[in-house]
């Protein structure tokens, strides 16, 4: 069975006086699994994300992540994407001069082993560094296409003017085509529009079927968790998971607020 | 990676000594510069008296010219350390056979094509340029376009030549200008007539041979009326070049309402003095564009220039630098605008890395009398670590009030929240630089034919191998 698994997990962020952002964070997500993870702002929800994917800016003091049993906390970021690991960023930059889909076969290459993976078994060596251009268009143009996402967009470059919806909904073509093992999605729903809401939450949905994928979405707000239900939701707060229970959580959440839990915890 | 890394960079810094020991020539002048090998040269050319002349009084010139009291220490060069005049043998100079493994190699991950491999790597000294363009040389010569060697153009069109040769770089400009004109060879010339349009780029290597790939190529090229040409010189692989300093001139005549366009993609080894000057006047409505990529060389100066002298003429100097360790560009612009309503854009881009060095040093000036022109000078450099180094010598010299000029500068490095943003997308830290630095370059690279785009992406990522991570 697939894991990702977070233990004690303390993280500060390099160059900064303060103490640390993550305080011991405890979490176990399965293959198939969805988590959803709430929390005030600043509580370390973004860090917790960007430490997971190993952003060199976010130090890890103490703790382990573990991915299927196995440490990666000595993995630089591109290792971890390539063994299954994928964030959809709350603030996605912008790229100068690459374009968007220059950019995905690229990305979609390296995930899939292009470049470096020799062909032993016929002993000829493969050197193309890239998918073939026809095969990725078809795979692109047809995930584009269930995001209703306007082709014009291969052409632009990476995030460069994108809107904040346009660029959240690049963001889950990238999940779309590099087909993680376990994804976390930090608030992929603000900036997103009512119908475009739907949209995605449906590819998303659909990917996690299919790729029995195991799902960290970071959220404010039960909206999202309408399309797409979690079997679990947990509240953040100053950095560690305080409480977990099941979907009835989020919808406490929505009408309370984070007082009781303020009173509760601090 | 860095073993490989260090295999081409051991490549490119050594192997023009390999091949120079083992290139044969037919015809080689002593060591140092004087009157005898100017002469030499003439009478070997079997030159009309009017050239001599011409080289004689450059020879004189230069000697009285000091060298730049600005720019890049040229305090280590020596002139009479070099040979001004190499003519190699007609016969293959080596076998394929004996062509280093590595070097094979380098031109393969380039994707050079067969002919010109062989080329390269001195195995051929004369491409086999009928088998390249042959149908198309056929073509020009109906349309009456020429497309000769300079050598060939003085025997066959020397009315055209010397109207022209000297007349916009003058013989005295700089001591390298005056060098070129007492010792040039090599090079091409290049007649539109008027009206004619040529669809396919001129490209030098069509034509080239080792000789004009040389220390002292001239270049002239007349878009007559109406006309429009691109030409492209150099190609993206490494040149191992015979002689470490090279002194080129390119004049180019754009009559009214012509265009022109010249792209260079300079990649000379390591070792090479790259000190070129290039410059273009440019009738009215016509319009003149420069585009220049250098990564090669040790030391690089040159200030592509736009001369605007009929009204509405446009100017245009887009370039790029990648300067790595050892390296430093003195690269620029200069844009004279003497006519109303001319106007000029200036874009450089440098990226430098390990030490490497480059600079931007512009010039725009606008004469009494030329109301209405516009100007617009962008200059962008990327430092790749904290070694390298950028510097901007912008000059404005204006003495007309009705003007718009427009100067940007920036200067910024590589951003972390990028490199993290793309590895997290699976992409090693190394493609990662290549890509941010490849986008950095875009606005350049599409302007460049297909081919060369793809090969100059691709020497990008061979000068970053081994710089991040
Ligand atoms: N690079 C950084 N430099 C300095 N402080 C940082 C940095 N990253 C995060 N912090 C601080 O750490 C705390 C947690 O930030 P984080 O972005 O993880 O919060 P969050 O839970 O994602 O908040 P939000 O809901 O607003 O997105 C905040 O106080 C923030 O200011
Ligand atoms: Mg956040």
């Amino acid at each position: 069975m697939n894991t990702l698994e977070i233990r004690d997990l303390q993280v500060r962020v390099a160059d900064e006086e303060e103490t640390g952002i993550l305080k011991g964070a405890n979490l176990v997500i399965r293959a198939g699994e969805i988590h959803a993870l709430m929390g005030p702002n600043g509580s370390g929800k973004s860090t917790l994300s960007y430490a997971l994917m190993g952003h060199p800016r976010y130090v890890v003091t103490g703790g382990d992540i573990l991915l299927n049993g196995e440490s990666i906390l000595g993995l630089a970021p591109d290792e971890r994407a390539r063994r299954g690991l994928f964030l959809a960023m709350q603030y996605p930059v912008a790229i100068s001069g690459v374009t968007l889909y220059s950019f995905l076969r690229a990305a979609v290459s390296a995930r899939r082993g292009y470049g470096q993976r020799a062909h032993e078994s016929d002993g000829e060596h493969r050197r193309s560094p890239l998918i073939p251009g026809r095969e990725f268009r078809q795979e692109v143009r047809a995930e584009m296409a269930k995001l209703e996402m306007d082709r014009t967009f291969l052409r632009r470059y990476l995030n460069e003017g994108f809107s904040g919806g346009e660029k959240k909904r690049a963001e889950i073509l990238q999940l779309a085509l590099l087909k993680p093992e376990f994804a976390i999605l930090d608030e992929t729903d603000s900036g997103l529009d009512i119908d475009a809401l739907r949209i995605v939450a449906a590819s998303v949905n659909r990917l996690q079927r299919e790729l029995n994928m195991g799902l960290l979405i970071i959220t404010h707000y039960q909206r999202i968790l309408n399309y797409i239900h979690p079997d679990f939701v947990h509240i953040f707060y100053e950095g560690q998971i305080v409480k977990s229970d099941g979907a009835k959580l989020a919808k406490k959440l929505e009408a309370e607020g984070y007082d009781w839990v303020r009173e509760q915890f601090v | 990676m860095t073993t490989k890394h260090d295999d081409l960079r051991q490549l490119k810094d050594q192997s023009q000594y390999d091949f120079t020991t083992t290139y044969e020539y037919a015809h080689r002048s002593r060591k140092g510069i004087g009157a005898d090998i100017v002469r030499e040269i003439s009478a070997l050319k079997d030159e009309p008296p009017w050239m001599l002349d011409f080289r004689l009084r450059a020879l004189d010139i230069f000697f009285k010219k000091p060298l730049p009291t600005w720019g890049p220490d040229l305090s280590s060069l020596d002139f009479e350390e070099f040979y001004y005049y190499l003519r190699p043998t007609k016969s293959k100079a080596r076998s394929w056979d004996d062509v280093p493994e590595e070097i094979k190699d380098t031109f393969e991950k380039l994707g050079i094509p067969e002919a010109e491999r062989k080329f390269l790597a001195g195995v051929e000294t004369q491409l086999d340029s009928e088998a390249v363009y042959g149908s198309l040389k056929k073509e020009w010569e109906s349309q009456g376009i020429i497309f000769v060697d300079m050598d060939t153009a003085v025997q066959e069109y020397p009315e055209l030549v010397r109207a022209h040769i000297g007349r916009v770089v003058p013989i005295a400009d700089n001591k390298f200008s005056a060098l070129n004109s007492a010792f040039w060879s090599g090079g091409s010339f290049v007649y539109v007539p008027p009206g004619v349009q040529v669809d396919i780029p001129l490209q030098a290597y069509f034509r080239i041979n080792s000789q004009s790939l040389g220390q002292f190529e001239r270049t002239i090229i007349i878009a007559d009326e109406g006309s429009s040409v691109h030409y492209i010189e150099g190609c993206t692989a490494p040149q191992y070049s015979t002689a470490a300093l090279h002194t080129g001139v390119i004049e180019i005549f754009v009559e009214k309402g012509a265009h022109a366009r010249y792209s260079t993609i300079q990649n000379w080894s390591r070792n090479v003095y790259n000190l070129v000057t290039q410059r273009a006047v440019v009738d009215a409505d016509g319009s003149m564009e420069w585009v220049d990529a250098n990564l090669g060389s040790g030391i690089t100066m040159k200030y592509p220039a736009v001369i605007l002298k009929g009204p509405r003429a446009h100017g245009e100097v887009l370039s790029i630098a990648f300067a790595g360790a050892g390296q430093h560009y003195d690269a620029g612009a200069k844009a004279l605008h003497l006519a109303p309503h001319t106007t000029s854009i200036i874009n450089s881009k440098s990226i430098s890395k390990d030490t490497g060095r480059s600079g931007y040093r512009g010039l725009v000036k606008v004469a009494k009398g030329a109301y209405g022109v516009k100007s617009k000078v962008e200059c962008d450099a990327l430092l790749l670590d904290p070694g390298s180094r950028s510097d901007t010598y912008p000059y404005i010299d204006v003495h007309e009030d009705d003007v718009q000029i427009e100067h940007e500068a920036s200067v910024s490095k590589i951003n972390e929240e990028q490199l993290f943003y793309l590895m997290s997308r699976g992409l090693s830290a190394e493609q990662a630089a290549v890509m941010i630095v490849n986008g950095f370059l875009e606005p350049f690279i599409k302007e460049l034919p297909m081919e060369y785009a793809v090969e100059l992406n691709r020497l990008v990522a061979l000068q970053m191998e081994g710089s991040v991570g």
